[in-house]
């Protein structure tokens, strides 16, 4: 399993086999999330995401 | 077929999925890197193929690409006009109301002395609501006027314009629970009681709400499709509550999450979802 670094605290983070551009990845020790921004033959690149709006939901 | 997303949730991988498994061309877009050009539209419109099924979980992203694209000749479920009645709980209410929806008694003001004055019509317990908001955020019960003068202060308070009219409704004596439909087209695809989390009162899978089956009885499957219609049709989750033997719709919304609601319904929801888009591409 591939995993990358929590930009917050360093710890790593797992990323499934089948995650997709646009998926939430969340860090197991501090809790950030991350959207996925690319996945390439290169790896994975994650930026944080973005905070719960007041316009968010169904 | 398009889905239009902002946050890809296990909804958007669960309907992806289902195009994938029913053999439909379907493409993820995200909505966050668009940009429309009034004077060359060509970018935008080979960014999507065929109907659009808008899930942005950002209430007026989904409903500006909704604008755009429609603006376009791109078909949209849902609708703009339906994404713009279901994200406004006083369009909502308007909706119901002249359609004859049961519905909780609800008032409107940008009046604080008549906010007042509707909460003292209602009786306590009143709840206030924000109009545009989801998962039950800042929906607050309402217990005598003390706490109705402070939270009318409180609520007077927010900039955004938006939601500086109070809306206020009834608070319905209901059992614990309320009744989330997912309609799809004029079909009830998945029907189930949510339960309130512990010391919570609202029932929201998002605050910790639990699922169970709920048969769809006649009546309820005519209020169902009679709410579908007057908002426009589409693919919807209707809320209501039960009260004295009848049904009030409290809610509906247009991009529906559905994870709480599949882990009680036999049937697949993605699927039925994604074979009514295809249909409109038809």
């Amino acid at each position: 399993m591939i995993r990358v670094k929590c930009t917050q605290c360093d710890a790593d983070i797992p990323v499934p086999d089948d995650v997709m551009q646009g998926e939430l990845l969340s860090c197991p020790d501090c809790s950030t999330d991350y959207e996925v921004v690319k996945v390439g033959h290169e790896g994975v690149v994650i930026k944080e995401a973005e905070a719960v709006a007041e316009d968010w939901g169904e | 077929m398009t889905i239009l997303f902002d946050r890809l949730r296990w909804e958007e991988k669960q309907l992806y999925n289902a195009a994938r498994r029913l053999g439909v061309s379907v493409k993820l877009v995200d909505c966050k890197s668009l940009l429309f050009d009034c004077q060359d539209t060509r970018e935008l419109l080979e960014s999507v193929e065929g109907v659009v099924l808008q899930r942005c979980v950002s209430y007026f992203r989904g409903l500006y690409w909704t604008a755009v694209l429609e603006s376009l000749g791109v078909k949209v479920v849902n609708r703009f006009q339906t994404s713009l009645i279901c994200g406004n709980k006083l369009l909502t209410t308007l909706k119901l109301t002249t359609h004859n929806i049961p519905t909780p008694r609800t008032f409107a003001t940008f009046d604080v002395g008549r906010a007042m004055e509707a909460m003292e019509k209602l009786g306590y317990l009143a709840v206030m609501k924000p109009v545009v908001g989801s998962w039950g955020r800042l929906v607050t019960p309402i217990r005598d006027r003390y706490m109705a003068e402070s939270f009318l202060e409180l609520f007077n308070q927010i900039e955004d314009p938006v939601n500086k009219v109070f809306y206020i409704q009834e608070m319905v004596q209901r059992p614990p629970r309320d009744i989330r439909s997912v309609v799809v087209g004029d079909r009830v695809v998945a029907c189930v009681y949510r339960h309130a989390a512990p010391n919570e009162w609202r029932t929201n899978v998002a605050r910790g709400g639990t699922t169970s089956p709920c048969k769809v009885t006649p009546n309820l499957r005519r209020v169902l499709i009679d709410t579908a219609k007057a908002v426009g049709g589409g693919v919807l989750g209707i809320d209501v509550m039960e009260h004295n033997g009848k049904f009030l719709v409290h809610e509906v919304n247009s991009t529906v999450e559905f994870r709480g609601a599949q882990e009680s319904t036999k049937g697949d929801i993605a699927t039925a979802i994604i074979k009514y888009v295809a249909e409109q591409d038809e």
